[in-house]
């Protein structure tokens, strides 16, 4: 990532072809333009530029959780907790109320905003050094507590900000510029399945992993996210999507290698899929004194 | 009015629950702990169901400062108390809260160090309560009890402070005052309650986002915003300099001591007056901002200046700073968490003169 501020500038109004069946929700039937608009960005998401590296996941993911927040109709509820990671800068691009935590401590902060506001969706936004290394306490223990809270963690198996040093989620043989000779687990241990690891804790509602490397992932991943906040209203406990990213960057790869990458080679470490679902019972909410 | 024999820790816990302080966090540490144990009793009994206060145990020290930092954000009035070897994990916490600028109450009853050092007393936290701790150009504003009453009434203070300013308050105790017993009363205190338009409530149409951050990438931005706190730190100190004086109109010696040690030199001032010495005491209150000019003042009449701490000579230097060389600033400390006597002091203040008679 460069280091440069992100200016905020307006991007021209984007128009798409119809050709692009990336997200076919919004069917205009007027045919007068050149262009048929089939598809807009969320009124949630700022109309600035993204700083982030061309081809990344984090600013798809950044588009999925607004559009997610404007479907749901919650832009006035909703408030977020951005990371220090490449996403650092959510609060310039998601136009919600927010906080950005220090290094690893988003679920902590969460908590003190998700406690007093109980009423509100409260998410963090998380990369894999943010959550499961230097965060990895606060992260067991909100969803340990069952903290009403979504936690979107983007694995990206580097640190991507700091320029593709090893992470805890770095693949074995993974080189990066901390392993320079691949990652060796007789010296780092494995990469942690936080999402099998949390999915063990009562507190953790709903646990699923996905990936927004293909149009059809992508609307998976969105579903998990629209689900993530619904459930919120449950009160039933920590609702946590993994996002297996991409970082071209710090991969050496370029976006169409990194997505493919995912596919061939992250998703065998990381498999996707639920994990933990609610069971059909737990989906009837509860008030206040027990009574179903 | 209501008068009870409280701990001060107690004494402090129930303040905040008169403050309307809407959120603790806290993890359990000697010699502080009767305050998220008070919490966690007594809150729940105040609970409605417009105003949820909510009491937490996190799992450490790095996740209450934390907590406070989100419930603060979202405009709450938030706290978390702890001693020393706990206040050092929140020093990265307390800098991004200074930085935010989100007004929160932390609590630091003072044991002796370095490292897990003891539980008893001491005053080796000064320096990292009044020049920063953590990293970063930010200030404190540092209150320090040296009485259980005062541990009650600097919360109160403390709240109203932190709201005004939009800065994070310390009250800066010891163990010796968190678990002492005395008589504390208790007013009818109303918060002078700030709006807080800045806090993230949730975005209403009819605003633009909120978001709290001390993130300014661009040098510009952050030398501006370094700025603006330096400006708001000299409003501080031309405003919130508070400090206590005994005796000292016809002083010719001064003990200068803060908390426990004040207390101390209070008795030993005292004494020395018995024995023909004309003492006094200076107590600053607030560490900071830290009363310099009158200290300067006061240097115009007096002899020599004693300062007394529970440490190897901390708050000495700003004495020093204050008098400028205007007359001797001597120190006496005690370490370890050991306390002196008022009598050890007045011996001390027996040899100074004397030595000075002599040279
Ligand atoms: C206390 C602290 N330690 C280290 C850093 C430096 N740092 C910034 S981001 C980062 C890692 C981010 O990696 P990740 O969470 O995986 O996010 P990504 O950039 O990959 O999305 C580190 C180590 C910091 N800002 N604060
Ligand atoms: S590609 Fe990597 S370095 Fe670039 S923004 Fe994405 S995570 Fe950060
Ligand atoms: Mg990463």
């Amino acid at each position: 990532m460069s280091t440069e501020d992100i200016t905020i500038e307006k991007t021209a109004d984007l128009k798409i072809s119809p050709e692009n069946e990336l997200h076919t929700c919004a069917m205009a039937d007027s045919h007068e333009d050149e262009y048929t608009l089939v598809y807009e960005k969320p009124h949630t998401l700022l109309e600035v530029n993204m700083h982030y590296c061309p081809g990344c996941a984090h600013s798809l993911v950044h588009k999925l959780i607004m559009e997610a927040v404007e479907e749901l109709n919650i832009q006035e509820d909703t408030i977020g907790v951005a990371p220090v990671g490449c996403a650092v800068f959510a609060y310039h691009y998601m136009n919600i109320d927010m906080q950005e935590a220090a290094h690893g401590r988003a679920t902590a902060v969460a908590t003190g905003i998700k406690r007093l506001l109980p009423d509100k969706y409260v998410f963090t936004y998380q990369g894999d050094g943010d959550l499961a290394a230097i965060g990895m306490a606060e992260t067991i223990h909100a969803i340990n507590r069952g903290e009403n809270i979504m936690i979107v963690f983007i694995n990206n198996a580097v640190y991507g900000m700091t320029s593709g040093q090893m992470a805890p989620t770095s693949l074995v043989g993974m080189k990066t510029t901390t392993s320079p000779f691949g990652r060796d687990p007789a010296v780092y241990g494995y990469p942690i399945k936080v999402s099998e690891l949390i999915a063990q804790l009562p507190g953790a509602f709903y646990v699923s992993r996905h990936t927004v490397n293909k149009n059809t992932s992508v609307r998976k991943a969105k579903k998990a996210i629209i689900n993530a906040l619904n459930y919120q209203k449950l009160n039933k406990g920590t609702c946590f999507v993994e996002i297996i990213g991409n970082c071209p960057s710090n991969w050496k790869m370029t976006p169409i290698e990194a997505n493919n990458f995912i596919d061939e080679v992250m998703v065998k470490t990381f498999p996707l899929g639920d994990i933990k679902l609610p069971k059909p019972e737990d989906l009837i909410p509860i008030n206040q004194n027990g009574d179903k | 009015m209501e008068t009870k024999l409280m701990k001060g820790n107690e004494a402090l816990a129930e303040a905040a629950i008169q403050a309307g302080c809407d959120a603790y966090f806290g993890y359990p540490i000697t010699p502080q702990s009767e305050v998220l144990e008070y919490l966690a009793r007594e809150i729940p009994k105040y609970n409605t169901k417009e105003h949820i206060r909510v009491v937490l145990q996190a799992e450490s020290e790095i996740a209450s400062i934390n907590m406070v930092y989100g419930a603060a954000g979202a405009g709450f009035r938030a706290m978390t108390s702890s001693s020393s070897p706990g206040i050092s994990l929140m020093q990265e916490g307390i800098s991004y809260i200074a930085g935010a600028e989100l007004p929160c109450l932390i609590v630091n009853v003072n044991r002796a160090g370095p490292g897990l050092g003891t539980i008893q007393p001491g005053q080796g936290d000064y320096f990292q309560a009044t020049k920063g701790g953590g990293h970063g150009d930010y200030k404190l504003i540092v209150l320090a009890p040296s009485s259980v009453q005062e541990m009650a009434d600097f919360v109160f203070l403390g709240f109203d402070l932190a709201d005004k300013y939009r800065n994070p308050v310390m009250i800066l105790s010891d163990g010796a005052i968190g678990q002492m017993m005395e008589k504390v009363t208790f007013g009818n205190y109303t918060a002078h309650k700030t709006d807080k338009p800045w806090a993230t409530t949730g975005k209403p149409p009819t605003r633009d986002r909120n978001y709290i951050t001390s993130l300014h990438i661009q040098p510009e931005k952050l030398e501006l915003s370094n700025l603006k706190l330096v400006e708001k730190y000299k409003e501080i100190t031309k405003n919130e300099i508070r400090f206590e004086e005994v005796m000292t109109e016809d002083a010719e010696y001064i003990f200068v001591a803060y908390g426990l040690s004040a207390r101390i030199c209070h008795k030993a001032a005292i004494i020395a007056r018995e024995r023909g010495i004309k003492a006094g005491m200076f107590r600053p209150i607030t560490l900071f901002p830290y009363p310099y000019k009158r200290l300067n003042e006061l240097a115009e009449k007096v002899k020599l200046m004693l300062t007394v701490e529970l440490n190897a000579g901390q708050m000495v230097e700003d004495v020093r700073l204050a008098v400028n060389g205007k007359v001797p600033v001597e120190f006496y400390g005690r370490l370890g968490g050991m306390i002196p006597t008022p009598e050890e002091i007045v011996t001390k203040l027996e040899n100074l003169i004397s030595y000075k008679n002599v040279n």
